[in-house]
């Protein structure tokens, strides 16, 4: 860390960082971004997707070095070489992946790398510690817990905790309420709050304008790693900030054809799964999805929609119940019966399930089609490329050469190959979970319109989404997941909002007809 | 910190010409180091690698020897390479190679009445099973149970060296000369040397096919796109409808049979009889081969090649300099270990940035 | 009831078995630290010989048995630090850089040997071994006493090393730091933790120690160094990793199981029993793969063994 003389003018600024810059192979992430963050003030860090936002934090505390720019601790200016330094003067990040070490307790990995007397880890005196500081900022969580036994928001409060131990006084929050319910979502702005009244300093990064406008003071916005706006929040409107965030006028609800329902393709009865760790994930899930209609399984992440799209594509093995795609069960069926029964996937986790990152774009393309690009042992991979050649240019995936490795292409892309891939064999049913999530604006308007297109083609469609706005506007029937059961299913047209998030919530069931 | 700064990116696109240069770069570079224990056993390395290379292609004698070498180094590369591809970490092609060369000779002991258009297929086929059989059991063990192959296979090379002994040291020891090897096979059985005068034999010709073989499955086969996909990402793999599981046992015991037919030739081509030191590492070397050829035909085919002549030659620089024996190991570790840095290379760019 | 003959062959397979799990304790618990912080070190076999012969040629030629212990663990040691070099800065995949350092080493062992050593014809150079050093009172102890009390000093502190290694996994902050490393390298790295000086240290553990073992098997086991020495106890070690479900307090109970098998086979050899002795070589393999298929339910590998870490990847 170097260290130089501080400022004479004194500003009530505790960050600021001036010309950031930070560039990866291909992408320059912050391009000369200027960001201050005033004492005891919330400050949104707004933006789509991909606009750097988490990368600027990732610099303040540490993580990454910038390619230039400066920045200034209590008008210091300091150099990181690691988190260590960032700790050290007190500043803390909690990320939107936890960075949580699951075989070990909450006390482990809040202790973890704390430089303190001694050569012990000391477990009594941090567990008492913990506990006062749990309590004193309303975190309920048991030091002795192992993390894997705890839910992703208690996981959450032991990110807080740990920060809160080092006593950090510049809190980073990266997309926090990803992983909430609605009322999690507000115990954790009272926390916030809290912290605020204390003279702390908190950065909040989010795409949500609903929450940037509830909680912060003030705001600034990314736009493709360029700040565009600062503003405080008194001073703007949730519309212009969508505009400043996206660089034109944002449409926020997409135009339905009117619906033309058939049969029912998917019938899902009674079905139960059990997660990773051996615990119950799915309960009696029931439901029906027909021919031409887009049912929403709406819900907060970690409620089961994993584990239900596993199943349906046959990853994960059923532990009770049954379900049948056009009339046939294929509850205990492979993966491959589903598939050749034209059963189109677009998974949560795109790069761990949806593509071979390492192979071609090629490749990718022709995944659920090689069999039949084939002649017995041979794959012709002429007639491949020249299918995968005309997938790509009929969707858009931008690329200048097919055969270079996947992993080139941007996350937007990636979903467009995904769903070439997948929409290419005119699937009777579709499962997509959280199709849209971590795209920009532009990609996800393209999305919503191909699922659109689907449902107008007569197509079933479940769709899997956390974000509710997606699941309004695009589904016909709208169900609730919450803690693997379906609490609620109402149609879409003239759904009550407040409804559906208590029931997101598990705070309200509706009667079911089983 | 003076005025530099090191700055490590990594690479977006793989280059072509990195990919062959840095092979090459980092084999240059490790014979120039390897050049350093040469001189500490007190030969000059310039007369040392002068006998080196005459030791193993300057004659008919030092050729045919090499190929000899290159034959089994071969099987065992292709072997690993194959289980490479879709990431089953086979270490045991040592032992498959054991398995494959006994029960080869069990057939080839008892083959005595067969004409040899008969009896070498079927010697072949045996040592194909007996090697695949081997490396089923770990890859059963890894796809059932999730037990991780590269302590199995690894640990499975004991075992059967050790059961190979204990047969060799017992029941099946050869009652005519007494010494731990099994009766001679049967004269049908041998392969025909195709070089007179030479120990140039017909496994050599089977192993450039199975060379041949390979190449057609990685590029132009449905199978070998399979397993290019599991080894990318076996999740994803199975998403699409592979069976991974199904693959991977095959694409394991395709790989063990290829590692015993290595032991076939060894047993039918150079020893006419099982012996307990039918191999002197193959299999560990096909584990450097496979990585130093990028787990690609051709590669695999130079570097086969290399490491024949890198053995062929030490022994030969070992009859002429008096270099311990010893060093054609130290060579071959050095290559491995100078590759590893060479692909560092291609996968990252390193720049010297002024602070 | 056993008779005396009997109890004389029981005292000497157990002193026997202390002395062959002796390489396997200092091994083991060396590649221990070394996967618990997500390192797998398959070069640990050529560590151990070149610690075999590193320790020999200084404690013949000095004189000095002990400088010949000090010398394999600095050899060990820096061995260590590139393997560290390969698979932490590098990042290159771990079992072939393991497998690449073995066959480097295994061939350099011998060959420092060989142009070091001019061989006096017919008998290769030798070392008195390392004499035993009873311990006052314990050694007294009929039966246990003479195999536990009574041994070298290298295994006493082998034996010592095991608690010692437990008690720096579990409870100081550099074992949770370690720990954190080898179950999610990420998470320590945001913790502040510096991932790459972690496993670097514990691979250089690693390389001292298993040199030290090796070091134990040319200065004291056989006291000289020839091919085939370490018979694949690198390798032992490893399945003992695995064995021991990655805890170093198991260590002293798996080493002396399969150093019990090793001096039970030596015995029968001796007597002459009709069981081939290679079966007795090959149980501690088959004895590691059955626990494997036992364990790999419940195993605990660290989560993040076998990977690479590089911040912004």
């Amino acid at each position: 860390m170097i260290e130089v003389a501080a400022d004479a003018q004194t500003q009530p600024n505790v960050i600021e960082m001036r010309g950031i810059v930070k560039t990866f192979p291909g992408v320059v992430a912050n391009d000369h971004v200027d960001f201050s963050l005033q004492k005891g003030e919330i400050h949104a860090l707004l933006g789509e997707n991909g606009a750097g936002k988490s990368t600027l934090m990732n610099v303040l505390y540490g993580l990454y070095r910038p390619d230039s720019g400066e920045i200034r601790v209590n008008g210091t200016a300091v150099t990181f070489d690691s988190p260590r330094d960032a700790i050290a003067l007190k500043i803390g990040m909690i990320h939107q992946h936890f960075m949580l070490v699951q075989a070990m307790s909450v006390t482990d990995n809040v202790i973890l790398g704390l430089h303190t007397q001694g050569v012990l880890i000391g477990e009594k005196t941090a567990e008492n510690k913990i506990t006062e500081l749990a309590e004193r900022y309303g975190l309920k969580v048991d030091p002795k817990n192992f993390i894997w036994q705890l839910s992703v928001g208690e996981q959450q409060r032991v990110e807080i905790l740990k920060a809160l131990y080092r006593e950090a006084n510049v809190l980073i929050l990266d997309e926090p309420t990803a992983v909430l319910t609605p009322p999690e979502t507000r115990d954790l702005f009272t926390i916030l709050r809290k912290m605020r009244s204390e003279g702390r300093s908190i950065v909040y990064i989010s795409h949500k304008l609903e929450e940037v406008m509830n909680v912060s003071d003030s705001i600034t916005v990314l736009r493709a790693g360029k700040v565009v706006a600062n503003v405080k929040k008194a001073k703007t409107s949730k519309a212009e900030l969508a505009r400043l965030m996206v660089g034109r006028e944002v449409i926020f609800r997409l135009s339905k054809t009117e619906a033309k329902i058939g049969t029912p393709v998917l019938e899902v009865e009674r079905l139960s799964a059990s997660n990773d760790m051996k615990m119950p994930a799915l309960r009696n899930v029931s439901f029906a999805v027909r021919e031409g209609e887009i049912l929403g399984i709406a819900g907060v992440s970690g409620n089961g929609q994993r584990e239900l799209a596993e199943v349906l594509v046959g990853l994960r093995r059923a532990t009770g119940g049954r379900f049948a795609i056009g009339g046939q069960e294929v509850t205990t069926a492979t993966p491959r019966t589903i598939v050749d029964m034209n059963v189109g996937f677009i998974p949560e986790d795109r790069v761990g399930l949806g593509l071979v990152m390492g192979l071609p774009i090629l490749s990718n393309a022709i995944m659920k089609r090689y069999r039949d690009l084939s002649k017995g042992l041979l794959l012709d991979y002429s007639v491949a490329s020249d299918y995968a050649g005309g997938l790509i240019k009929e969707f858009d995936v931008k690329t200048p050469n097919m055969r270079y490795p996947t992993k080139t292409l941007s996350g937007g892309n990636l979903q467009r190959l995904i769903l070439a891939r997948e929409l290419a064999r005119e699937p009777r049913l579709l499962i997509a979970a959280q199709p849209t999530r971590g795209l920009d604006v532009g990609a996800t308007e393209y999305i919503r319109s191909k699922i659109l297109e689907q449902r107008s083609l007569g197509r079933a469609i479940l769709l899997i989404s956390e974000d509710l706005d997606e699941i309004l506007s695009l589904s016909d029937r709208i169900a609730v997941i919450y803690e693997g059961e379906i609490v609620g299913v109402v149609p879409a047209e003239g759904a009550n909002v407040e409804e559906i998030g208590l029931m997101m919530a598990g705070s309200k069931r509706m009667e079911l007809a089983s | 910190m003076a005025g530099f700064k090191i700055t490590v990116e990594r690479r977006l696109l793989p280059s072509r010409r990195l990919e062959i240069a840095a092979p090459v770069f980092s084999i240059l570079v490790a014979l120039v180091i390897s050049a350093v224990p040469i001189s500490l056993g007190g030969v000059n390395p310039i007369e040392g690698y002068y006998e080196l290379l005459y030791g193993a292609l300057g004659n008919k004698l030092s050729l045919t020897e090499t190929f000899a070498m290159f034959s089994p180094l071969l099987l065992c590369g292709v072997a690993v390479a194959l289980a490479f591809t879709c990431k089953f970490w086979n270490i045991g092609a040592e032992g498959q190679l054991y398995c494959g060369g006994l029960v080869a000779a069990f057939f080839a002991v008892n083959a005595g009445g067969l004409p040899a258009p008969v009896a070498i297929p079927l010697m072949l086929v045996a040592g194909f099973l007996g090697g695949g059989a081997w490396a089923a059991i770990p890859a059963v063990l890894k796809v059932r149970l999730k037990v991780d192959e590269v302590v199995t296979t690894l640990l499975g090379n004991w075992v059967m060296y050790y059961l190979v002994s204990a047969i060799l040291f017992g029941p099946w020891r050869n009652p005519k000369t007494g010494w731990p090897e099994s009766p001679i096979i049967a004269e049908s059985t041998f392969y025909p040397i195709l070089v007179p005068g030479s120990r140039f034999h017909l496994g050599i010709v089977v192993s450039l096919l199975i060379a041949v073989a390979f190449y057609i499955i990685l590029k132009k086969t449905k199978w070998g796109f399979e397993l290019l996909a599991i080894g990318g990402n076996p999740a994803s793999s199975q998403a699409m409808g592979i069976s991974v599981a199904k693959q991977i046992i095959l694409a394991a015991i395709v790989s063990g049979g290829i590692a015993g037919l290595a032991g076939v030739g060894q047993v039918a081509g150079i020893h006419y009889h099982m012996k307990t030191d039918l191999s002197p590492g193959f299999g560990y070397t096909g584990v450097v081969i496979a990585m130093v050829g990028g787990l690609n035909p051709i590669g695999v085919v130079l570097a086969s090649f290399l490491m024949a002549v890198v053995v062929q030659g030490t022994q030969a620089m070992h009859r002429a300099t008096g270099v311990p024996w010893a060093l054609a190991e130290v060579i071959q570790g050095i290559i491995l270990l100078c590759l590893l840095v060479g692909i560092f290379f291609t996968k990252y760019r390193v720049r010297m940035v002024k602070a | 009831m056993t008779s005396p003959t009997e109890l004389v062959m029981i005292t000497s397979i157990l002193a026997m078995a202390f002395r062959m799990a002796a390489p396997l304790i200092y091994g083991t618990i060396g590649e221990a630290f070394a996967e618990k912080a997500g390192v797998l070190n398959l070069g640990i076999e050529g560590m151990m010989l070149m610690g075999a012969s590193a320790g020999f040629l200084v404690g013949y030629g000095t004189g000095d048995l002990w400088l010949g212990v000090g010398a394999a663990a600095v050899v060990g040691i820096m061995l260590g630090l590139v393997m560290a070099f390969f698979t932490v800065t590098l990042g290159a995949q771990q079992h072939v850089a393991g497998l690449g350092m073995t066959i480097a080493c295994t061939g350099l062992s011998f060959y420092i040997y060989r142009i070091s050593i001019v061989d006096v014809g017919g008998i290769p150079p030798h070392v008195k071994p390392f004499g035993t050093i009873p311990i006052p009172y314990l050694s007294e102890i009929p039966v246990l006493g003479d195999a536990i009390f009574n041994q070298h000093a290298l295994i006493y502190i082998g034996i010592i090393l095991i608690p010692l290694a437990a008690f720096i996994l579990s409870k100081t902050k550099l074992g949770l730091s370690i720990r954190a490393v080898g179950e999610n390298p990420s998470a320590a790295d945001t913790a502040g933790i510096n991932v790459f000086r972690i496993r670097y240290l514990c691979l250089a553990i690693a390389g001292g120690l298993s040199a030290i073992g090796g070091a134990w098997l040319s200065l004291s086991q056989s006291g000289m160094f020839l091919p085939g020495l370490t018979q694949g106890r690198g390798w032992v070690c490893i399945a003992l990793v695995v064995f021991c479900n990655w805890s170093p307090l198991r260590i002293l109970g798996g080493a002396l199981l399969f150093g019990g098998i090793d001096a039970l086979q030596l015995t029968m050899q001796g007597i002459g029993w009709r069981v081939p002795y290679q079966l007795f070589l090959m149980m501690p393999y088959v004895l590691t793969i059955i626990a494997l298929v036992a364990v790999a339910r419940r195993a605990r590998a660290p989560a993040a063994l076998l990977s690479s870490y590089k911040r912004e990847d």
